[in-house]
């Protein structure tokens, strides 16, 4: 399906607005704790962008950008942030997410603690919907062949 | 059967606005939403986490299980739909 | 909340979600799935429930109608029935 065809003006206004719209997802998740938005919402901006790249150039393209074994990295590595947080607060001595006892490696009070620690969580939240989005969709529309598909 | 199809959703759609006026009217104060839980996380949260959005401090904070347990849903839809799909030539 | 607002949205959700159904042609049919999801959230955003309208355009408008547009390049493009 998605191969690599003639447009000019859609492959330079792609390529053109690609780069703003990830600084919009990265700003949807950094300012999560004032506005709507969070790690899910911000994660599925940043897959849409790598999206848009592969629907107006073609997979390798994409590939290029963020290599399969970095993606599969990244599916995991937000499910570790998460759950490492987690377990930090394990160690400190409270109980398990509880981000209040952060404040004992932090330069903050409690209640900054606590904001701190959703932060980080919302930062793992999107690392791993950011991966599994593009890696769901190269598969779906590549057939699980990961090239620019057959003619037709 | 398209006549019954359409019977029984007609039927379907009857019960669930039959069902919908039972429903505690949009924004009432009185509501068992509004009166058992919330009330504590309006005039707590702010103080407790620093975080003026009251959706994300209950999200990734109060509920903090909740969400661990999506990002692995999702994680798990990932692996699982490259287990079935990946192919190498 | 304005109820003449909401009896509109309204009605244009049920014919998107009438035709997205009903049509046989299957990216026109993704495409009128995305325009219902766009509308529920502005039906969403109507109702206060910010955080749920961003989700909902973001995953229902955006990343599901792009997985649905790759998965009909491997079908055929017209339904049977």
């Amino acid at each position: 399906m998605i191969r690599d065809f003639e447009g000019v003006i859609i492959k330079t206004v792609c390529r053109a607005v690609t780069p703003f719209i990830q600084l919009y997802g990265l700003y949807v998740i950094a300012h999560g704790h004032y506005s709507p938005g969070g790690g899910f919402q911000g994660g599925c901006i940043l897959a849409a962008s790598l999206i848009l790249m592969a629907l107006a150039y073609d997979i390798k393209e994409v590939k290029k950008q963020l290599s399969e074994k970095l993606n599969t990295i990244f599916c995991s590595l937000g499910v570790i942030i998460y759950a490492g947080i987690g377990l930090l607060c394990l160690i400190l001595g409270a109980n398990y997410l509880d981000y209040g006892i952060l404040y004992k490696i932090l330069p903050v009070d409690a209640a900054h603690a606590r904001s701190l620690g959703i932060l980080g969580v919302e930062i793992g939240v999107g690392f791993t919907v950011m991966a599994v989005m593009i890696s769901i969709f190269l598969n779906i529309a590549s057939g699980g062949q990961h090239e620019e598909g057959e003619e037709r | 059967m398209r006549f019954l199809t359409f019977i029984s959703i007609l039927m379907t759609t009857a019960l669930l606005a039959y069902a919908t006026l039972d429903m505690p009217d949009f924004g009432d104060p009185s509501s068992p939403a509004s009166t058992h839980v919330s009330p504590v996380y309006i005039q707590e949260a702010y103080e407790k986490t620093a975080t003026p959005n009251i959706v994300t401090a209950v999200l990734a904070d109060y509920r903090s299980y909740d969400t661990l347990g999506e990002t692995v849903v999702i994680f798990t839809a990932g692996v699982v739909c490259m287990m079935l799909l990946r192919r190498e030539k | 909340m304005i109820w003449q607002l909401d009896i509109i949205l309204l009605i244009i959700v049920v014919i998107c979600a009438l035709a997205a159904i009903s049509v046989k042609d299957l990216l026109s049919s993704a495409i009128l799935f995305g325009a219902y999801s766009f509308l529920l959230c502005l039906v969403w955003a109507e109702m206060g429930a910010v955080d749920v309208a961003f989700t909902e355009a973001t995953v229902g408008a955006g990343i599901s109608t792009a997985f649905f547009i790759g998965a009909i390049y491997h079908t055929s493009r017209r339904t049977k029935d």
